[in-house]
């Protein structure tokens, strides 16, 4: 089963078309990794899976975006219940001015959840997936903003995990962070998959190599290149993807 | 041009470099032995250590761009493909150098006769020449010209094949020129194996133009 898809998809901002005609289909308990030149309309595509793209003016879809078989830009989606299925880590840790356990109960409480018992096991469940638990179980009313940026953004994906979406779509995770904590951002992302889909953004090509198992090449608003990460680090078919991962251009 | 262009360029021309020494080392020891030039072979022999130190270099080279530059692609499959070239070409340089060593034991120039009988010139002529196509197709990206090497190969081995057969007749026609003969044997082994190892370096040539891997295929096939 396809757990999420993009099907003719054409995105415009204002007169400017951002991707042109782009056909992927990601399946269930695989990362794959997007990748191409900055403007090249990967972070785009990525949001158009949470329609993070909506609030941008003059943003125009055509053709259909899935998860779980879903349209997700059908009339009859609520955004909310949408995004439950659909979360999301940014480039820059973004925790909440709240408390390490609040943080990670926001999504439940705000889809009605307050029940304690069921609060504290999801939230412990979540950090534990997120391999932060052994380092705050003592402190989870300690403010979120005290954590280092590594534990932030670990802390960021076990709140996106809390609501137990499908897909995980990730914006440039590491790139803020130093090696011991972007080491431990793959080792968990890589632990993810067992559980879950994985979309990633990312500008850092070995980062690409080492925690994918497919891997995209963007240029310029177009679909390049779609492959085994293996095949697209050894031998990719399109001059223009070896160019770029190559450093020869971009 | 990129930092690992740099690198990759110097990679090369070192590379090169090794190459056309040991394609220089075997036609001064081939002179070697068929003149009998005692002075040359040993010139072969001092030049041994040259062919030493390329390999040494290119070892310390490729392991500083695997380690600091991140090859991907064709960059890593260059790299790769040289790391085990390099080995091959050096084995090739230690053959040309065994068969200077030949040379400076022998009293005088192989007989005509005696290399005639060995099919010594054609093996010479035949595994010299798999040296330079090879190199040629490494320099200019002749991928065409990699597949030639796999035929030129099966002449060095349909050659090695008789060798023994060739060797006992002249044994039992020239008795008292066994240890030349015997000589003659160990030259033609190290020829055959120098075809050997320029087949390992077609294969790494292939891996690095296509990415194929055919270690282990049926030579005959057309890759």
């Amino acid at each position: 089963m396809t757990q999420a898809e993009a099907k003719n998809v054409n995105v415009w901002y204002n007169n400017f078309q951002a991707l042109k005609n782009i056909n992927l289909t990601f399946e269930p308990n695989t990362i794959t990794a997007l990748i191409g030149p900055s403007g090249c309309g990967k972070s785009t595509f990525l949001r158009l899976f949470n329609r993070m793209n909506d609030l941008i003016p003059k943003f125009r879809l055509e053709g259909m975006v899935t998860v779980n078989g879903q349209n997700v830009y059908s009339d009859d989606v609520r955004l909310d219940e949408m995004r439950k299925n659909v979360g999301m880590v940014f480039q820059k840790p973004n925790p909440f001015p709240k408390s390490i356990f609040e943080n990670v109960a926001y999504g439940l409480r705000v889809n009605g959840i307050n029940n304690k018992k069921i609060l504290e096991e999801t939230v412990e469940h979540s950090l534990k997936q997120a391999a932060l638990w052994d380092e705050v179980k003592e402190s989870l009313k300690k403010s979120a903003l005290e954590l280092s940026g590594g534990q932030q953004q670990r802390l960021c994906i076990a709140r996106a995990l809390a609501v137990q979406p499908k897909l995980i779509l990730m914006d440039e995770p590491a790139s803020a962070l130093d090696p011991i904590s972007t080491a431990k951002i793959e080792e968990l992302i890589f632990e993810l998959k067992k559980t879950y889909t994985i979309l990633i953004v990312t500008h850092n090509l070995q980062q690409a190599g080492r925690i994918s198992d497919l891997t995209a090449f963007l240029y310029l608003g177009e679909l390049i290149e779609y492959n085994h990460t293996k095949k697209i680090f050894l031998n990719p078919d399109d001059e223009r993807t070896q160019n770029y991962i190559t450093g020869r251009f971009g | 041009m990129t930092v690992i262009d740099n690198n990759i360029e110097q990679i090369k021309s070192d590379l090169i470099q090794m190459w056309t020494l040991v394609i220089n080392q075997m036609e001064k020891a081939r002179l070697a032995l068929v003149n009998g030039d005692k002075n040359l072979a040993r010139e072969v022999r001092m030049n041994e250590k040259r062919v030493d130190a390329f390999e040494l270099k290119l070892d310390m080279d490729s392991e500083y761009v695997l380690m600091l530059k991140n090859p991907v692609a064709i960059d890593l499959r260059f790299i790769l493909s040289v790391l085990k070239i390099n080995y091959n070409i050096e084995r090739i340089g230690d053959y040309a150098n065994g068969i200077a060593k030949v040379a400076e034991r022998l009293d005088g120039p192989v007989p005509e006769d005696i290399l005639q009988a060995t099919h010594l010139p054609e093996m010479f002529y035949t595994a010299q020449n798999m040296i330079h196509v090879s190199l040629k197709a490494f320099e200019n990206s002749e991928r065409n010209s990699v597949n030639h090497l796999f035929g030129m190969d099966e002449k060095l081995d349909k050659t090695n094949n008789n060798a023994n057969a060739i060797i006992c007749k002249l044994i039992q026609e020239k008795p008292d020129d066994i240890m030349l003969i015997l000589n003659a044997l160990s030259v033609m082994r190290k020829l055959e194996r120098t075809g050997d190892h320029i087949l390992n370096v077609a294969e790494e040539l292939i891996y690095y133009f296509d990415a194929n891997i055919v270690k282990h295929s049926k030579k005959n096939e057309d890759f």
